[in-house]
């Protein structure tokens, strides 16, 4: 069902809003990757406020998700705690000694975190795995898997790519955070990944495409991935990294930069907020 | 002279019947189902069996997902793959989230002899046992291997289990009591103790006989978990025998040999031989390459010897 103008103009309210805390976290922590945190943000918000099943954390029959791009995390923690399944105050321990929030997911340690990751290129296998798990057990649910484009470098999403098409479960909707740009600088000039459209088509993928940061266009690109059930979906979302700080728009630096005090406060001008709220 | 059953017969036949009784294990293959035996829950299971082809990698992720969401995976490829191509997943889901994967090993050692040092695998151990958390199974028999099948279905967790191509006697009852963490006297002696895993177990069988007839007393047991392993049962083989023998188809850096050191360094120090690859070996007919590598009944027996002489 398309967003009413109600839902779109709440999600897109949020989605600035946890940018603000975002930067306000990995600022105030000095650590952290604010690069594809922010181009993320409208996917894994709207899948999260909007598409996704989700009466608990570990209810077995909730929609699951894996954050195959695993340094994003900063943004499903911050859309954890906006379901209420960590308290907003944890938010703040993010990647420091005793805290439930990790670095990079963790499965054990997190209310909410479906599948662990880190090593870049497995979370299309897990998440493979638990659609298959779906099947099995009759249950209704979608597992949707967030890759980023520089992660599809890595042979074993291709890997998972041919088993998803070989064992089509159904129930499998892989993103990909298209932002083109990595640590090292952008897609092309690392190692281009192509038309990723034609090589999902290719391994027997339906492929579908929008805009990223339009909250509208990625809902709708999910509802009609969902009724796609005699092969796997991949959506290619196209993003910006660093996407609503200009400075950091498209900047392979920010993949993992700290944050200036300098900085912060020039981001938060651009997003609308102060250095104290 | 014992009954001879292949590893990987017993071990396809068992996850057969695991599967009729638990509807929560799965199977997923590398396409080497024929070898591994996994077939056989595939013809019997085809909705649980999942052969992903030649990709070790997405293999061991799938399963891990599979896991996270309440079944209980068997994962089977030669051993060496499994600890190689498909250690990531390993390290960074299953162990880490401890997740009920059963990681079934299959061709180790030198066991797939002909097929040479590429297919042989010989730092496996080492690769899971430095795992937290990880349960470390080596077996020796048919009977013992039907036991480990099961009893890793039981345990919390993740299991390594570590299987033979190779056809060995039938040491065991059925009846036996298998207990992970447990290793098991099979026979006494006061002189030296020889520990011993896998198909090793009847090398030092037949080196204790040996000893025998020299007047050399060897107590063998047959150390079937690796990981947690029996440190009561290391202290005790010390204290008794004073002086110890590993032996492992495996290199003698970071499996079997390198687990009772540490126990015992820590311990009751004594001195310990380790039995074991020092070196790739070759392709060869399997007893021959074993014997090559120092690891026949007669080559255990001389550097028995040779230690209880203090040289």
């Amino acid at each position: 069902m398309p967003l009413t103008k109600e839902r779109r103009e709440a999600l897109e309210e949020l989605c600035l809003s946890l940018r603000k805390d975002l930067v306000t976290i990995l600022h105030r922590i000095q650590t952290g990757h604010p690069g594809g945190s922010l181009s993320a943000t409208e996917i894994i918000t709207t899948l999260y406020q909007e598409k996704m099943y989700l009466p608990a954390p570990d209810d077995p029959d909730r929609d699951r998700f894996v954050l195959s791009k695993g340094h994003a995390v900063p943004m499903l923690y911050l859309n954890l705690a906006e379901k209420g399944f960590i308290p907003k105050e944890e938010l703040l321990t993010l990647r420091q000694a005793g805290s439930r929030l990790q670095g990079h997911p963790c499965a054990h340690k997190t209310p909410g975190i479906d599948v662990s990751a880190g090593p870049l290129g497995l979370g299309l296998s897990a998440g493979l795995g638990m659609a298959l798990a779906g099947r099995l057990q009759k249950r209704n649910h979608t597992v949707y898997v967030l890759l980023g484009d520089g992660e599809l470098q890595e042979g074993g999403c291709w890997e998972a790519a041919m088993a998803a098409a070989k064992f089509n479960p159904g129930n499998l909707i892989a993103i990909v955070d298209h932002n083109g740009v990595q640590l090292d600088g952008t897609n092309d000039e690392i190692m281009p990944v192509g038309d990723l459209a034609a090589k999902f088509r290719s391994f027997g993928w339906e492929t579908l495409s929008c805009d990223g940061h339009d909250v509208s266009a990625f809902s709708d690109a999910v509802d009609q991935a969902k009724q796609i059930h005699d092969k796997p979906a991949v959506i290619i979302a196209e993003t910006v990294k660093g996407k609503g700080i200009s400075f950091m728009e498209g900047k392979n630096t920010w993949h993992g930069k700290p944050i200036s005090d300098v900085d912060y406060q020039a981001a938060l001008n651009e997003l609308g907020g102060d250095a104290n709220g | 002279m014992a009954k001879q059953i292949a590893i990987r017969d017993a071990f396809g036949a068992a996850l057969k019947k695991l599967g009729e009784v638990n509807e929560r294990v799965v199977a997923l293959e590398a396409d080497v189902g024929n070898s591994s035996k996994s077939i056989l829950f595939g013809q019997a299971f085809p909705d649980r069996y999942f052969n992903v082809g030649i990709a070790e990698l997405n293999m061991t992720s799938m399963a891990a997902g599979l896991a996270l969401s309440g079944m209980i995976p068997y994962v089977n490829t030669f051993a060496t793959f499994l600890t190689s191509r498909a250690l990531d997943p390993v390290i960074s889901l299953i162990a880490y989230d401890h997740l009920d994967v059963k990681l079934c090993g299959t061709y180790s050692g030198l066991s797939d002899s002909f097929d040479g040092a590429s297919h042989h695998s010989i730092c496996d151990l080492s690769a899971v046992r430095s795992l937290p958390g990880m349960t470390v199974i080596s077996v020796c028999d048919a009977v013992e291997t039907e036991k480990a099948v099961f009893a890793a279905a039981e345990l919390s967790g993740p299991v390594y289990l570590r299987l033979s191509r190779a056809p060995a006697p039938v040491i065991y009852p059925e009846n036996m009591d298998f207990q992970v963490g447990k290793g098991i006297i099979l026979r006494e002696g006061s002189d030296i103790a020889i520990l011993a895993t896998g198909y090793m177990v009847h090398k030092a069988l037949e080196a204790a006989k040996m000893l025998e007839k020299k007047g050399i007393s060897a107590r063998v047991a047959d150390i079937h978990t690796i990981s947690p392993i029996d440190r009561d049962l290391l202290i005790d083989c010390a204290k008794t025998c004073g002086k110890i023998i590993t032996v492992e188809e495996h290199s003698i850096s970071g499996g079997l040999g390198s687990a009772v050191c540490e126990v015992l360094s820590e311990t009751c120090p004594v001195p310990v031989k380790r039995l074991g690859l020092t070196e790739y070996s070759e392709s060869g007919d399997y007893e021959e390459i074993l014997e090559k590598a120092g690891l026949s009944g007669a080559c255990i027996a001389e550097k028995a010897e040779k230690l209880i002489k203090g040289n």
